[in-house]
């Protein structure tokens, strides 16, 4: 183990990084994206370094630090990261320098200041990473509400039509849920008083906590509702298509690629560990939150005429399986849930991107204004279409692993479930070629030869931003294992804390009876 | 005695490179575009003959194996090992995968060389060759897993290749269309299939063909659970083989290019489900009514695709309705089980000939007369184009069955082993394979003769139909030899089919019954044949009206496909488009009004939010302060009380 405060640097960086770009002058745009991109590289650097020392073989959780805070309420300035937050760190540092890429001339036309933009976007990554690393449950608490406040700013001050009502939706949703989270987290700090004899956030003693069922179930009810809607499940859903359509391409590739994961993390972080009686009381309404959610999304996305809404309620139907995943209790659906969450982090995250740069080109996301775009833009429409072929999970594509480990982890201890999930990604084959279709394909649309900008195919800044997702994807979707091993342990630990095992084969091994 | 596949070594431990080389092709086209402009079509081809080469090299290597089961599994590395799942990047070198690697290069590489001289007027040759390329490879991943798993990862490949394919040309809407409605339907498929790997999982603790097969021999496992299993990969092998109720697909998958439908939608990835049943043999000979179900449903699509390939007027839709129907017979082989498995991969191999070459004839007829496809504007071309009329000719008697061509050889044992099932079933079943060779007679010779004879009824702007240049006859040439002598090779040589595979069906045991002889069913079968091929004769000798005509109810009902798209349709698009269209009305309306008139009563209306925005963050704080001290308050009471 070092002893380099890896997880406190990371954090605090990309802080220190948006105070200089904000102090830049509004008249040297050039620069503060410079300085943005080298600031968020530098994390990805450190993270780099981090993965590399983890040890999967090790204990939990690794690069553990703790500072004094708040003494009289025991809240400390803990991190500490695990296998599956070490996963999500990855995911965050290496999305925020491919965002600021590709949000190079996003806000150039706007009559806003370019350096707040790029600040945001690390003030953004700073509360993204805080949130994941944290070990204090107060500490998460704090960054999960802080980490609302940039994305508000990048929707409503930088975002599209309706930015202001999608920016305020997405807030109130958020703060509705917060409120429950805090008034279960402070439920939990006086159990915990009472019971350990000094009141502490620290997840370590919490999670040693014995409750009464109902104290236990409420508490549950409180984080989970919270995290519900972060994810989001239904029925807590719609916040997201507003703010994934208003929101600009780069901070919606965040918002659906890393904020939402939040929600499952903190299912699997909070919620299981620390009350796993009512987990298990309440996983069946998980499960059935989480399917309907796959179905839903799904047949919503068919329905859709705007390519950001389109791809926000794909990642409603995304976040179903996720849920499945980690309320089947099983090794594979739990282990499947968090690389899904990687690897939904890059797919979604590569498609919103591309759809960012459709967008930008015809300056309207209707899928209707588009129509056979491939012939005048032959790279960013095979990019656009493997992005979808990521998104409904073609094997070789790294998201196949995650939502094959799902649902066959889901199908070993309930099958229904899993059956009417896997009508899922027939749905899901559905949404994603019927959209490329409809923009890519075709006859060409007479009106999109008329916009300049249609006629160039993607320059080499864009390819930058897509290759490492495409190279990740690929890589991931034939040797997944480098994650797999990382992952695996903590999810086995995650479970053995709510006491299930993964059910045996009906069939004992090696023939006989 | 358990299965056990012997490890790889010596020259046979290389055979990922099958997989490998036409792989790195299709990345090299497909990643440096322009740069591969010039000699990209050329690498395509050559890619694809190195596979082949390699295939034979691979094939006598096995050939001099002496252990009981001869094959060569490999585990490359680990794929997705999580908790007891443990998925190898494996290979399996066997007899069944060994003739499926020469089949697929051999004809491919046939194939590829045709596409050279087809596409040379195409300005997207080159993708057309990466993406033909990635096919390959796909379809030899998918005949080489050791596990179900890797199977599916090359089940799926085939099927994005087949996707790519048939929309090749993606501006035109109905290719688009035409693409997206076969992977969907194969997703259907599909669907079936993973779910299968799920239940193997569940019962076997694991996805190796192996292990699975010994599990299955075992009688641990119940047998509703096997019967369930079966029909699970039987769903996927429909949908890939588009055997009924998922055929609707393959038709319309001849918008594609030509060299296409010949390789993908008539060779090789259609058979992809008789090869999945073949492999899958331990399970579904464990089950009689998963058998039986097999049968059905190969019986029903032979039937159904020869009537409706007796209606169609695109010459290409005729070939790819007999491409169903053919399929059919596969299915009704492999269904029947025991000695019948082998015959039905004889036919398999002798269709991947004579279907191919019927394929790349018709594209070189469509190379002459501009693109049209309608064999109501054909006619009399014998005399402009002698090597496509003699080699269309050869796979035409040899898909009708006439001795000696290889139809006859393949197609025949499996009539005869319909008959000879057990009880009442095999009369049915074998009079349905015998009434599907009189009506595969009936359209081929009117396909033929429409064609190639009778008057000419060109339209006017084809003034001289020409035969199509070397590289393109080429293949014609070797295919028709094919047709002639694939049949006789595989069962009568010391290369025989039978043999081969015996290690891979391991129960050689006769039925016990038979309900009629050898002769008996031949000479049936040939005097069908010959009634069907005289009523296409009679009728269609002096060519045809050169527009639709009324007809009867069966006809107009084959015309429309049997109805099959207009069901799907009614049935599933329909109300699925509604389905949407109201679930988007609710969810702008009713959830969201719902949680926004809930978020009304905890922050006021979103009207007023809107106006007091700017200072949101301040009223945030203030409300989440309140909020705090409200609930801190409430539960100090419950904690204290």
């Amino acid at each position: 183990m070092s002893s380099f405060p890896y997880l406190s640097v990371l954090t605090g960086g990309p802080l220190v990084g948006a105070a200089v770009v904000a102090c830049l002058p509004r008249s040297r745009p050039q620069l503060a994206k410079v300085v943005a991109l080298v600031w968020s590289l530098a994390a990805l650097v450190l993270t780099a370094v981090m993965y590399a020392t983890f040890n999967a073989n090790g204990s939990r959780f690794q690069f553990r630090e703790s500072y004094q805070w708040i003494p009289f309420w025991g809240a400390r300035f803990t991190f500490e990261a695990d296998g599956i937050a070490l996963v999500m760190l990855a995911l965050i540092a290496l999305l925020v320098p491919l965002v600021i890429l590709a949000s190079w001339h996003d806000v150039d036309s706007a009559k806003r200041s370019v350096p707040t933009y790029f600040a945001l976007l690390l003030a953004l990554e700073c509360t993204m990473i805080g949130v994941f690393a944290a070990a204090d449950i107060f500490l998460f608490y704090v960054f999960f509400e802080v980490m609302l406040v940039p994305m508000y700013f990048l929707i409503g001050s930088y975002g599209g039509q309706r930015r202001q009502y999608a920016a305020v939706k997405f807030f109130l949703y958020s703060l509705v849920g917060g409120l429950l989270m805090l008034a279960a987290v402070i439920g939990l700090w006086v159990v915990g008083r009472d019971q350990l004899g000094h009141g502490t956030f620290d997840w370590h003693q919490l999670t040693s906590l014995h409750m009464s069922t109902t104290t236990e179930r409420w508490l549950f009810l409180g984080f989970f509702v919270a995290f519900a809607i972060k994810a989001p499940f239904f029925p807590f859903h719609t916040w997201l298509p507003d703010a994934g359509g208003a929101a600009p391409a780069g901070a919606a590739a965040l918002l659906v690629g890393v904020l939402d994961k939040v929600g499952t993390f903190g299912i699997l972080r909070y919620c299981l560990p620390l009350f796993p009686h009512a987990s298990k009381y309440f996983a069946p309404l998980g499960l059935v939150l989480a399917l309907v959610g796959i179905i839903y999304g799904a047949l919503l996305a068919i329905g859709q005429n705007d390519l950001k809404r389109l791809v926000s309620y794909t990642s409603i139907a995304h976040f179903g399986f996720i849920g499945i995943g980690i309320f089947a209790f099983t090794t594979q659906g739990g282990t499947g849930a968090v690389l899904y969450m990687l690897n939904h982090g890059l797919a979604t995250g590569l498609l919103f991107l591309v759809v960012g740069m459709l967008v930008a080109r015809r300056g309207s996301s209707l899928v209707s204004d588009f129509g056979g775009a491939g012939k005048l833009m032959p790279v960013l429409g095979g990019v656009f279409f493997i992005a979808g072929l990521a998104s409904l999970a073609l094997p070789g594509t790294s998201p196949f692993v995650s939502e094959f480990l799902v649902l066959l982890g889901t199908f070993t201890v309930h099958k229904t479930v899993a059956v009417i999930a896997t009508v899922g990604i027939i749905l899901a084959a559905a949404y994603v070629l019927w959209m490329v279709q409809r923009t890519t394909q075709g006859t060409l649309n007479p009106a999109l030869e008329k916009v300049d900008a249609m006629r160039r195919d993607m320059s080499v800044r864009e390819k930058v931003v897509v290759a490492p997702l495409i190279v990740l994807l690929l890589l991931l979707g034939f040797y997944p294992k480098p994650v797999t091993d990382v992952i695996n342990p903590a999810v086995k630990a995650t479970f053995s804390q709510i006491g299930t095992s993964d059910p045996n084969p009906t069939v004992a091994q090696g023939g006989g009876k | 005695m358990p299965v056990h596949f012997a490890a790889a070594h010596g020259t046979l431990s290389s055979i990922w490179l099958l997989v490998a080389i036409p792989l790195a092709s299709a990345a090299i086209l497909l990643l440096f575009g322009r740069f591969t402009e010039r000699w990209g079509h050329l690498l395509g081809v050559a890619s694809v003959l190195a596979s082949f080469i390699l295939g034979l090299i691979y094939f006598f290597s096995l050939r001099g194996l002496s252990s009981p089961y001869r094959a060569a599994s490999l585990n490359l590395f680990d794929f997705i090992p999580v908790g007891g799942l443990k998925v190898q990047f494996g290979l399996l070198y066997d007899p069944l995968s060994a003739i499926f690697v020469l089949l697929i290069t051999g004809v491919g590489f046939l194939i590829h060389l045709y596409a050279v001289g087809y596409m040379s007027h195409d300005e997207g040759r080159r993708r057309f060759f990466g993406y033909f390329n990635l096919f390959v490879a796909a379809m030899l991943l998918l005949v080489l897993g050791n596990n179900y798993v890797i199977t599916f990862v090359g089940w799926e490949g085939v099927g994005l290749a087949s996707y790519l394919l048939i929309s090749f040309w993606y501006d035109r809407p109905a290719a688009a269309t035409a693409g997206k409605k076969a992977f969907i339907m194969n997703r259907v498929g599909d669907a079936g299939f993973v779910t299968a790997i799920f239940l193997m999982f569940a019962t076997f603790g694991s996805v190796n063909f192996a292990d699975v097969f010994n599990g299955v021999a075992s009688h641990g496992a119940g047998q509703t659970t096997i019967l369930i299993l079966g029909l699970l990969l039987l769903l996927g092998a429909c949908g890939k083989s588009g055997q009924f109720p998922l055929q609707a697909w393959l038709p319309d998958a001849m918008e594609g290019p030509t060299p296409v439908s010949a390789l993908i939608h008539a060779a090789t990835m259609v058979t992809a489900g008789v090869y999945l049943i073949a492999r899958s043999n331990p399970l579904f000979t464990a089950n009689l009514t998963l058998q039986t179900v097999v049968v059905a449903v190969g019986a029903f699509t032979l039937l159904f695709g020869s009537i409706i390939g007796g209606a169609k007027d695109d010459i290409k839709r005729v070939l790819a309705w007999s491409t169903v129907s053919q399929i059919g017979y596969m299915f009704l082989g492999v269904g029947l089980g025991g000695a019948a498995y082998a015959l039905a991969l004889i036919h398999l191999l002798a269709h991947g000939f004579f279907k191919a070459g019927l394929f790349l004839g018709a594209g070189s007829v469509m190379h002459s007369m501009k693109d049209r496809t309608d064999i109501r504007r054909f006619g009399g071309l014998w005399r402009y184009m002698p090597i496509t009329w003699a080699t269309f000719g050869l796979g035409y008697l040899s898909i009708i069955g006439i001795p000696p061509l290889s139809g006859f050889f393949s197609k025949d044992p499996i009539i005869e082993s319909a008959f000879n099932r057990a009880g009442w079933t095999g009369w049915l079943f074998g009079s349905a394979a015998l009434l599907g060779a009189g009506l595969t007679a009936f359209y081929m010779t009117r396909l033929f003769v429409l064609t190639f004879h009778g008057p000419k009824r060109w339209t006017e702007d084809i003034e001289h139909p020409h035969e199509s240049p070397a590289v393109m006859t080429i293949p014609l040439v070797l295919l028709a030899v094919g047709s002639i002598a694939a049949g006789a090779l595989f069962v009568y040589s010391p290369f025989n089919v039978k043999d081969w595979l015996r290690p891979v069906f391991n129960n050689p045991a006769a039925e016990g019954h038979e309900h009629i002889g050898q002769w008996w069913a031949t000479g049936m079968t040939f005097v069908v044949v010959l009634i069907g091929l005289a009523i296409g004769l009679l009728l269609f000798r002096r060519g045809t009206a050169p527009q639709e005509q009324p007809a009867g109810p069966v006809v107009a009902a084959a015309r429309a496909n049997l109805f099959g798209d207009m069901f799907n349709e009614t049935v599933f698009e329909k109300p699925g488009l509604y389905l949407t269209r109201a679930l988007v009305y609710l969810d702008n309306r009713g959830i969201d009004g719902l949680v926004n008139g809930l978020a009304a009563l905890v922050g006021g209306s979103s009207g007023r939010l809107r106006r007091t925005q700017t200072g949101f963050v301040r009223s945030y704080a203030l409300s989440m302060l309140g909020g705090a001290l409200l609930i801190v308050a409430a539960m100090l009471a419950v904690a204290l009380g």
